[in-house]
């Protein structure tokens, strides 16, 4: 029996979509590995955040405590230590946001576990599974395999459908461990506020690059228009033109919506790491030869200044 | 102060990376070698550390082959005081990697270790914080700071991490905005892009760096097992997405996305 | 024989080829236009140690050898050859303090340069005297410890931004060239005319100027050698500073040929890439093979230099070949770029404009086979 440990990720008390994309992976693991899968939610006032994971058809471990009330990567792997040893996990299992990717190797050398991130899908036959992973800006993909007893994943949610509500799981305390002396200490967390959907859960995303020259008007206008959310390159957050939480790409946010628009973005391999899984991707560049276009469904040659306004009108048309 | 940055040779990531026929590994004819971008980026952090407190040591470890020394002199020739190679023969994971990095540390007792987030070739994304773990110390990733790479304090070239009662401030660029920790020294960092700007290697830091030492050691020497815990099967590409149509205007863009795509 | 480079050799070629992508590449269109002087980039170059290469390290220089300033400006010339033509401005300019001075003149007028970002000119030519410069007429006349310079200057680079001029005047016109000698003038004495920047075809980023000297006055301490010893000097300046004029054009000739590849896999015609057309693929490979030619010649012009034996041959051959070479390229990467590469929306133009004064500076390359053909036909 090789169960599931699924580690959710949450913020300001709701549990984070990327989550639920997480826990199908750990199901698809489960049902080859014959185990079980256990949500954990740690935090502060994080009940909710609990019920909700159960809800989904999960028995779920909750160490709500003030101590654990901010991802200390120091304090939080020690809780999953202990839940991954309660519940005997051989699978430790996490969507592969900010929070995880911080926690979970400090998971993984304490569980002596070999670790694979980024995980988009799985190999191997019956319970010996290996897993899938991008490499190299996700010009390769890479087939591994963790050799030690304990495996320590982080999955791509964009690669996973979100598992379904199903038949509400149990909800049980987990007793923090002795979290010994902790040499971390939170002093704040300033917090992006926006309107627009968040990025990597948007069913359209519009995204402005160097083209925009600072200007993201036309960006957020279209995005505006079309209940969108607004995504960005490395080059236009590198120079403080929108907040570093709309990077799209190798080391941004992955992303898969329905459709991608991208304004003035050259398609650097970095960035096109982060958004070709979209399903649709129009490209708008001044530039002819921009490799963005060798990736777009839609391509038109022109002026983002001049095309977005005219895109707007005319979608406003019918 | 001292500092001990980690400095990865990896393919040029501006190239194009393709897979050999059998899967075995990447098809290396004609590649070009860089240090690892967000390496760069902790050398220098490193550096402006040691210029804003006046004195200090950076020291930059490599682990790989003898040709990456070649990247190490990168970091040296931009001002770090010495390198550290540990010779390995294979590739080693990022567990092993820690592991070898961990034992470096206990000689060196640095005051900080700054790493980058990631290296661009494996992405995996590990190898600070598993050190962070095997040495018991707080860690803080993805490094980055308030103001922007355009911004006057980036061009006066002012540290993003303030180190000062045997703490390190860090602000983290993680999921949903920025988060400030003070981790108690030594503490290991990891760096995000938006940390700075590293500078370029001058000419006469290059000629100087040749002379600056370089010590070699063997995961023997460190008594570390390095047997991967993650092992590589067999690499393939990812799909490719072809191109699609250019279109001549917005009313055709429109049409299609309506009628074609059905994504509006 | 060895044509493999150090490591170092490699690493300083690195830099300044980043140097040049990330720094000068992305403005050099800019500078081109507007004719404005790069101080901004020149700056950062001077920052980095990209110029005053040769000046030995006695007086704060870097003491590269020329082998490994061939490396260095050929990556600088691909950025821009204007804007590495004003960098490189200072390395002609003190060459010939450095060839005929005392340690106290170098020390004097060469270590202030490596010090601070200072531009120095070398002013040989004038307007009637380009490639006959023995027929200068620039006059210096003894005044007590003083000379008193009287003339003008014709296309001195850096002229309108310099601080220090190195200027050949011969002491008697009757003498020929055994009457040419060299002077430091240092500042914006009086009687010294600037004029305003000539508007050229290409090159445009550095500074060229005409300059008058009326009655300027010069101490004698500031004369670098003997009386009548201008022309050996000028004449050695010449020869060890020609490589570095060919790595200019190896420069510009390489910055078009990567064009033209980019382009020729690009473009489509025929519904395929023009590169799969035998016609462009044989202006390519002339394209490299000559280059290639260029750099070597060029480079064995300088390793000579650095042996201390004499190079006059090959740095004419390096400069004569790699100045034509260089417009050739040019040429055919224009016609490769048909109509686009006749517009300024595409790089290749400016390349085509840039090349033709290669041909022309330090030595045209007519004069380059004159010197060529004496060597041959000597004793």
């Amino acid at each position: 029996m090789s169960n599931v440990l699924l580690v959710a990720e949450h913020l300001n008390q709701s549990l984070k979509k990327s989550s639920l994309h997480a826990l199908e992976a750990a199901r698809q693991i489960a049902s080859r590995s014959g185990g079980k899968v256990f949500g954990l939610v740690v935090g502060k006032g994080v009940g909710e955040v609990a019920n909700e994971l159960a809800r989904h058809g999960v028995e779920v471990l909750v160490a709500d405590d003030a101590r654990v009330e901010h991802p200390l990567a120091e304090a939080w792997s020690k809780v999953v230590e202990k839940a991954a040893k309660e519940v005997s996990a051989t699978y430790v299992v996490a969507a592969s946001g900010s929070q995880s990717k911080d926690v979970l190797p400090r998971v993984a050398a304490r569980l002596g576990a070999g670790m694979a991130s980024d995980v988009i899908g799985f190999g191997g036959e019956g319970a010996e599974i290996t897993f899938k992973r991008p490499m190299w800006a996700g010009s390769v993909i890479a087939e591994v395999e963790i050799t030690t007893p304990v495996k320590v994943l982080t999955v791509r949610p964009t690669d996973f459908s979100a598992a379904q509500p199903g038949e509400a799981g149990q909800v049980r305390s987990l007793e923090l461990p002795d979290l010994g002396t902790i040499r971390t200490h939170f002093v704040e967390f300033r917090q992006v506020k926006s309107e627009r959907p968040p990025l990597t859960e948007a069913r359209i995303v519009v995204s402005g690059g160097r083209g925009t020259r600072g200007d993201f008007s036309p960006v957020e206008a279209l995005a505006d228009q079309l209940g969108a959310a607004v995504g960005a390159t490395r080059a236009a957050v590198d120079a403080g033109w929108v907040p570093n939480d709309l990077q799209v790409g190798q080391t941004g946010k992955t992303v898969a919506p329905d459709l991608y628009i991208a304004l003035g973005i050259s398609g650097a391999i970095q960035h096109v790491a982060g958004m070709k899984g979209s399903k649709v991707i129009v490209a708008i560049n001044k530039d002819p030869d921009a490799p963005i276009f060798q990736i777009a469904d839609y391509g038109l040659v022109g002026d983002l200044f001049q095309v977005v306004p005219e895109l707007q009108k005319a979608l406003t048309g019918k | 102060m001292k500092i001990l940055c980690g400095v990865k040779r990896v393919e040029d990531p501006d190239q194009k990376i393709k897979v050999n026929p059998d899967g075995s590994w990447i098809a290396l004819d004609g590649i070009n070698y860089k240090p690892n971008p967000y390496d760069e980026i902790a050398v220098e952090e490193a550096l402006r550390l040691k210029e804003a407190h006046g004195s200090g040591e950076v020291v930059v470890v490599s682990i790989g082959g003898e040709e990456s020394v070649t990247e190490m002199r990168h970091a040296m020739a931009m001002g770090a005081d010495r390198g550290i190679l540990v010779k390995v023969s294979e590739r080693v994971d990022s567990d092993a990697a820690a592991r070898l990095l961990a034992k470096v540390v206990e000689r060196e007792k640095p005051d900080l270790v700054i790493l980058g987030r990631q290296a661009v070739d494996s992405d995996q994304g590990q190898t600070g914080q598993l050190l962070a773990e095997y040495l018991g110390w707080g860690q803080a990733t993805f490094a980055a700071k308030f103001e922007s790479l355009e911004s006057e304090e980036e061009k006066a070239k002012k540290p993003g991490l303030q180190v000062q009662d045997g703490k390190v401030r860090v602000i983290r660029e993680i999921d949903g905005g920025l988060e400030v920790l003070d981790v108690e020294l030594p503490a290991v960092v990891t760096t995000e892009l938006r940390l700075n700007h590293p500078r370029y290697a001058s000419l006469p830091g290059i000629m100087k760096a040749k002379k600056k030492p370089v010590e070699e050691l063997t995961p023997a020497d460190l008594g570390v097992d390095v047997t991967p815990k993650v092992k590589i099967r067999k690499l393939s590409s990812p799909p490719e997405r072809k191109a699609g149509i250019k279109v001549p205007d917005v009313a055709t863009l429109v049409e299609k996305l309506r009628n074609e795509a059905k994504v509006i | 024989m060895n044509f493999e480079l150090t490591e170092e050799q490699i690493a300083l070629r690195d830099a300044a080829r980043k140097f040049a992508r990330e720094v000068i590449a992305p403005v050099a269109a800019k500078y081109d236009r507007t004719g404005e002087f790069p101080y901004e980039v020149i700056s950062k170059g001077f920052e980095l140690g990209l110029m005053n290469l040769t000046v030995p390290a006695e007086y704060g220089g870097l003491g590269l050898s020329k082998v490994d300033q061939v490396l260095v400006v050929e990556e600088l010339a691909a950025g821009c050859v204007g804007i590495a033509t004003s960098m490189g401005a200072n390395d002609l300019a003190l060459l010939p303090i450095l060839i005929g001075g005392t340690p106290e003149q170098k020390e004097r007028f060469v270590r202030p340069f490596t010090e601070k970002l200072r531009f120095a000119s070398f002013c040989l030519t004038e307007p009637g005297a380009g490639s006959d410069a023995a027929g200068l007429s620039t006059t210096a006349v003894r005044d007590g410890d003083h000379y008193v310079l009287n003339g003008t200057k014709m296309w001195i680079t850096n002229g309108g931004v310099a601080e220090q001029y190195t200027v050949f005047a011969t002491v008697d016109k009757a003498r020929g060239h055994k009457g040419i000698t060299c002077f430091v003038v240092e500042g914006r004495p009086e009687g010294l005319g600037v004029g305003k920047p000539e508007d050229k075809l290409g090159q445009r980023a550095s500074n060229t100027v005409q300059l008058t000297f009326d009655n300027v006055r010069v101490p004698v301490e500031n004369r670098i050698g003997e009386e009548g010893d201008g022309w050996r000097i000028a004449m050695a300046t010449l020869d060890q500073s020609r490589p570095m004029t060919a790595a200019f054009a190896v420069g510009v000739g390489r910055a078009a040929m990567e064009h033209a590849i980019a382009y020729a896999k690009e473009r489509k015609q025929f519904g395929q890439p023009i590169a799969n057309f035998q016609a462009i693929q044989f202006m390519l490979a002339d394209m490299a093979t000559e280059l290639h030619a260029a750099r070597l010649l060029t480079l064995e012009a300088a390793w000579l230099t650095d042996a201390g034996k004499r190079s006059t041959l090959v740095s004419s051959h390096a400069k004569r070949f790699a100045a034509d070479t260089a417009m050739k390229v040019c040429t055919d990467a224009v016609q490769i770029f048909g109509g686009y590469g006749y517009s300024k929306e595409y790089p290749v133009e400016k390349l085509f404009r840039d090349a033709k004064l290669i041909q022309i500076y330090e030595g045209t390359s007519q004069i380059q086979r004159l010197v060529i053909a004496r060597e041959l036909l000597r004793g």
